[in-house]
């Protein structure tokens, strides 16, 4: 199993495509590694700069339906490239969720409540998470601040990351 | 308690309940295409799998980038043929016979219904449109599809879209399911089946269904599904003559696939088509779309026509009767891709081409190119483009480039006046 968790970027914004994640102009790569420098390249959010923003990053706070559009799990692969290995949001599009977990990845869902309490408390801070999976918390912390958030992770998504992923899961059973 | 039609699927291929909610189903086939599979080929291969579950179940076409543009895309083209030589693929479309492949393999009747289908691509969800469940996936799934046949789903959840009143003249497939996405969101359909029901699908050509089909995934939907009838029987019955003594024969056949009449549905909803206008994308989202008769004030860099949403020869045909003895705007640069070779010949046969031609377009051969901003009309900073493709993401055509989605019958009006305008406004 990875680690998860690390330094926390948030993306204030619903909808975020993998289009935005990694444009289909760096489709042509056949390696994960070559992905590396364009994750979030066409993100349309204001004052959002891939090198300044990106650097260190472990984890993303986000909004809903994060990951919508295409199916290319390219989108994942460019996030694990970079080291991140978990996106916190208040939804995912079906498709990138499954592609997470099926990489042995995280895409953890927190309620519309939460997901505000955490832009509030810590969107302008320099903010850590750290993935408790066996009290199922997620802790916060930032400069004096400090949070611990309760998570729910399906029967089904803990085994394929405790299986390091879908293609041994599948291979062993079918 | 009575079944939808992905219900009745599920129920016919499951083959595992490996977790709560999560059921495991057998594939009757698994398309691929040369983005998204090479990296599954090379993943098999590096964990001494190098193996499929049936050579006969696979189809494979190489699609987005073609004629191959550069060296990346050859190797990713060269991937895809080695391993399909290897395999014993013997449906593999290559160079001359390839097409887009959600226009493609519907055409060579790949899809029949209550078939199980997975891709490396979220349009996959077009192929309901003859009553399967057909959902695109990432890499890892499909990965396991080539092996073993299988993939795994949540316990599909079906919204049930009745589609009522009667399509005005000059408003297509297209307008009815952007007004849809304009009403459920991107995210309104979220890890749901979409069922068009209703008079104004039971009226609809397979043309019609596939285009409204595939945009299920901008709403966020798994897959759109349509009942299968005489519509879908008459289709494929040049695949399936052989299968069943006649056509009222394969029609009740096919009858097993449609919903119960007490199927439980986590939704559904009403669309009366009567009043609906020619409409078009505004913005970077497939869910804001107005009136083309109220964007009016947009002018556009490029025209383009093709794609697996609307590059089938009745798209062709609803442009062409726009274009007819008139020229582009000459600020326009105007593309059109029929969506395969099958499409191709049909409209060289019915002087279509030759009316685009004179017209002004470009006419390149079948490829998702354009669309996705890989070959083939990629937009430049700033430029503005009418397409009939299916979603307006930021630098989805090119970045810094704006997409507006329309209609072909739009779109060609559009290239004619270098601004946003409906086939109605020049008395069509």
């Amino acid at each position: 199993m990875r680690n998860f968790g690390g330094k926390v970027l948030f993306l204030d914004r619903d909808d975020i495509n993998t289009d935005e994640i990694i444009p289909a102009r760096y489709l042509t790569e056949m390696t994960k590694t070559a992905l590396k420098p364009y994750l979030l390249e066409d993100l349309a959010l204001e004052e959002f700069d891939a090198a300044r923003d990106l650097a260190g990053v472990g984890a993303i706070v986000t909004r809903a339906n994060f990951g919508c559009g295409s199916s290319r799990e390219h989108a994942p692969w460019a996030l694990e490239v970079n080291d991140i290995h978990l996106v916190i949001a208040e939804s995912f599009a079906r498709i990138f969720r499954q592609n997470m977990f099926n990489c042995g990845l995280m895409a953890l869902t927190l309620p519309p409540e939460a997901i505000d309490r955490l832009f509030e408390r810590f969107g302008a801070h320099s903010t850590h998470v750290a993935v408790d999976l066996q009290r199922m918390r997620l802790n916060f912390t930032a400069d004096g601040l400090a949070e611990q958030v309760p998570f729910t992770l399906a029967p089904f998504d803990r085994a394929l990351i405790e299986a390091g992923g879908w293609v041994e899961y599948a291979d062993r059973r079918y | 308690m009575g079944l939808t039609i992905a219900e009745k699927i599920f129920d016919a291929h499951r083959i595992d309940r490996p977790a709560e909610g999560i059921e495991a189903i057998r594939l009757d086939a698994v398309f691929c295409h040369e983005i998204t599979t090479p990296i599954a080929i090379n993943d098999l291969a590096a964990r001494g799998k190098d193996r499929v579950f049936d050579p006969g179940r696979i189809k494979a076409v190489i699609d987005h980038v073609t004629p191959a543009k550069d060296s990346k895309t050859a190797a990713q083209g060269k991937v895809l043929r080695d391993w399909a030589r290897r395999h014993g693929i013997a449906d593999f479309f290559d160079i001359g016979r390839n097409g887009v492949c959600h226009a493609l393999f519907p055409e060579k009747g790949f899809v029949r219904p209550g078939d199980t289908i997975i891709m490396g691509d979220s349009h996959t969800c077009t192929h309901g449109a003859f009553g399967a469940f057909a959902a695109g996936v990432g890499t890892t799934d499909l990965e396991v599809g080539i092996l073993k046949g299988v993939c795994a789903f949540r316990s599909p959840e079906t919204i049930c879209i009745e589609i009522t009143g009667r399509l005005p003249e000059g408003v297509f497939a297209k307008d009815v399911i952007l007004s849809i996405i304009g009403r459920l969101g991107v995210n309104g359909a979220t890890d749901r089946v979409i069922e068009f029901h209703g008079p104004v699908v039971d009226a609809m050509s397979m043309e019609a269904r596939m285009t409204l089909c595939n945009m299920a995934i901008e709403a966020g939907g798994t897959c759109g599904i349509c009942r299968p009838d005489r519509i879908t029987v008459d289709y494929l019955w040049p695949f399936i003559e052989s299968d069943y003594a006649d056509r009222q024969a394969a029609l009740e056949a096919f009858k097993r696939w449609w919903p119960d009449p007490d199927a439980v549905y986590a939704d559904t909803l009403s669309f009366d088509v009567s009043g609906l206008e020619p409409l078009a994308t505004f913005g970077y989202k497939p869910d804001q779309v107005r009136p083309v008769r109220e964007m009016g004030d947009v002018a556009v860099d490029q025209v383009y026509i093709g794609s697996c949403t609307n590059g089938r020869i009745e798209d062709l045909r609803a442009a062409a009767a726009v274009l007819r003895g008139r020229r582009i705007h000459p600020a326009v640069r105007a593309i059109l891709s029929p969506a395969t070779p099958g499409v191709y010949r049909q409209a060289l046969a019915e002087g279509l081409i030759e009316v685009f031609m004179t017209a002004g377009f470009c006419v390149t051969n079948p490829t998702c190119g354009a669309c996705l901003g890989m070959s083939n009309g990629v937009l430049a900073e700033g430029e503005v483009c009418a397409s009939t493709t299916n979603r307006n993401f930021p630098g989805r055509m090119g970045k810094g480039g704006m997409v507006h989605l329309v209609s072909p019958a739009t779109a060609a009006a559009t290239a004619l006046t270098g601004r946003l305008t409906s086939a109605g406004e020049l008395g069509h």
